[in-house]
């Protein structure tokens, strides 16, 4: 069987002054997963090769690393699918500070984790005389969330944190899901507040790194649209991101529930009402692209499009607090 | 070869010259297309984040509808592709979830999904129903020495269990129809990356920075323009592109096509035909250079 090219990127701070890519041989063994591979280099080609590894069974989390460009689990990885001509690339996680080869920092991560107040809060004023039972359709609500095991994957491909490191990154909101969504918590309101500020759950831009990247069922991309669902739910509403889902409300489906919806975003409505009406900083902020797009005559119609059948949209807005209540995720 | 077009919102609002280049190039390659002009905005994620269920029977609806022509469905964004497969999987995954959005449509509007209708990106249709060999045939003019940068957009390519794209982690789709209409595909970094428009009302310096560090990635790369499937990418980064660069204090001029406006270039159309004089990015000297060649 030919060897595989293992190009590895090595750092030492003492020695380098940035990464490089090391080239590796091996030969595959059947079954092997990446991180045997890893391994197989370290105990026969170069011991002083340094990553993070415990497991070996996808669970503790530790050997997350760039496998082409993409965070993966070692361990989790058939090596022989991860050859693309011939050739592995294996890279240290993204959007965190590089200690050494392939081992970064993960402070900035686990204090994210930390900003979520990460427990329970139970209602203090009653008096627990057994553990609180949780019902199987409330733990379902959580379920997916507590699969996260911490390997940061997500924030390693994290779109937003790459270019903005005070965003909680998709871990921590992740983690904030479970907690909202608890029926045993009593800070519910308080916690969507918190998390709908600037760094929180609207400032993530759905690239869906972390959806893709998550090796459980945690999928963080996911969790943060319930989250959002729970700031709609509960009308948690000041602020850019949430003023921008009733804008899509309001243009699609009517001001109240199926009244004058078209049918289609009203363009021209979106931006205005996702700053706010009466925030005239914000106003004012669209206005040069509003006349740019004027001069091009690229701005949308003034009279809002209607689609054609459009009772039968305005007749489900209309039921729109039927609809959530029949939702089952 | 026959679609419902499936038009979102941008194309009859603010890039209605993606709906131009879609007609003209779907004219000249023989695909019709029928618009469906009785379909509803696919919630482009606001809706879903807002009432899930309402959001997927909206879907479900335009699915109904294409049904009843007995046509499958023709999209010309991203991320109303992104989003309509995403509603179509999880009623594929889940029959019970199917059943609910079925009973809130036959109770609201009459109609029912059936689950037969294939929901897919022109840019697909092209690849994988209509041929690229098939497209290279009818080139009238040749875009060769035009550097094209190609753009993906989120939504066609994550996450992958709602994703088409094949191997979307190295998608060769545009690659491929840009080498098909003469010209050089250009590789960098932030081909696959997110734009950052859904984040430009609640964090506009985010937005631009994302959209920056991908235009960059293409002008570094040598790339005279973009191409993007997703008519949002286009928005953010060439209608904010004066935006972008006052943030990055440096000039950019990167003109942004839509993907049928490519193919309608090289199948012989004007720049008047294509309304690309609405870009907020006029065509710059490179392309000026090819189309009047």
């Amino acid at each position: 069987m030919a060897k595989t090219k293992f190009l590895v990127s090595r750092y030492n701070a003492a020695r380098d002054t940035k990464p490089y890519l090391q080239e590796f041989k091996l030969e595959i063994p059947q079954g092997a997963t990446l991180l045997d591979c890893i391994n197989l280099i370290k105990w026969t080609q170069d011991g002083t090769l340094t990553y993070r590894m415990s497991c070996r069974s996808a669970i503790c989390g530790s050997c997350s690393m760039k496998v082409n460009g993409h965070a993966r689990l070692a361990c989790k990885t058939q090596a022989a699918e991860a050859v693309i001509d011939g050739a592995i690339t294996i890279e240290p996680m993204g959007n965190s500070p590089l200690i050494r080869d392939l081992v970064v920092d993960l402070e900035p991560f686990f204090d994210s984790i930390d900003r979520v107040k990460p427990f329970l809060v139970p209602d203090d004023s009653k008096q627990w005389k057994r553990e609180t039972l949780q019902s199987h359709d409330d733990y379902r609500k959580i379920e997916d969330a507590s699969t996260c095991i911490m390997c940061a994957s997500c924030w390693s491909d994290c779109n937003v944190l790459g270019v903005d490191p005070r965003f909680l990154g998709p871990a921590a909101l992740a983690k904030a899901q479970r907690f909202v969504y608890d029926s045993r918590d009593n800070e519910t309101r308080d916690r969507i507040e918190f998390l709908s500020r600037t760094t929180g759950m609207w400032d993530c831009t759905h690239c869906a790194e972390c959806a893709t990247r998550c090796p459980t069922d945690a999928k963080p991309l996911f969790r943060i649209k319930e989250l959002r669902t729970a700031a709609m739910t509960y009308k948690i509403t000041d602020n850019n991101g949430a003023r921008h889902v009733l804008a899509f409300r309001e243009s699609v489906g009517g001001f109240l529930p199926g009244v004058g919806g078209g049918g289609l975003l009203n363009e021209n409505y979106v931006p205005i009402r996702s700053v706010g009406f009466f925030n005239l900083d914000g106003i004012l902020s669209l206005i040069p692209v509003g006349i740019r797009m004027i001069i091009r005559g690229k701005n949308p119609p003034i009279l809002p499009h209607i689609i054609d059948k459009i009772g039968e949209v305005r007749a489900m807005f209309r039921r729109f607090n039927d609809y959530r209540k029949e939702y089952r995720k | 070869m026959k679609y419902a077009l499936y038009t979102g919102c941008v194309a009859k609002g603010a890039g209605r010259e993606l709906m131009a280049a879609t007609v003209y190039a779907a004219e000249r390659l023989g695909i019709q297309i029928k618009e469906m002009k009785d379909a509803s905005c696919c919630g482009a994620g606001a809706i879903q984040e807002d009432n899930p269920l309402l959001a997927d029977a909206l879907n479900a609806r335009t699915f109904a509808l294409a049904e009843e022509q007995g046509l499958d469905i023709m999209t010309i964004c991203g991320t109303c592709q992104g989003v309509m497969r995403t509603a179509q999987v999880k009623m594929e995954h889940n029959p019970a979830h199917k059943e609910r959005v079925n009973a809130a449509l036959k109770r609201d509007t009459g109609r029912e999904y059936q689950g037969k209708v294939k929901v897919k990106h022109f840019y697909q249709i092209v690849e994988e129903d209509y041929g690229l060999e098939n497209v290279a045939k009818r080139v009238t003019r040749k875009l060769a020495g035009l550097k094209v940068a190609p753009f993906y957009g989120c939504y066609v390519l994550r996450p992958h269990e709602y994703s088409d794209t094949k191997v979307p982690d190295r998608p060769d789709y545009l690659e491929k129809l840009i080498a098909a209409v003469g010209a050089t595909p250009i590789d960098y970094a932030e081909k696959q990356k997110c734009c950052g428009f859904p984040i430009l009302m609640p964090n506009k310096a985010n937005a631009l920075q994302l959209a920056g560090n991908a235009m960059i990635g293409a002008l570094k790369a040598g790339a005279d323009v973009i191409v993007t499937p997703c008519p949002l990418c286009h928005l953010n980064m060439d209608s904010y592109q004066p935006e972008v660069e006052e943030l990055l204090d440096r000039k950019i001029n990167m003109p942004v096509l839509h993907y049928p406006q490519l193919i309608a270039l090289a199948l012989g159309a004007n720049l008047e035909e294509l309304k690309m004089n609405t870009h907020v990015v006029l065509p710059n000297e490179k392309l000026l250079e090819i189309v009047n060649r």
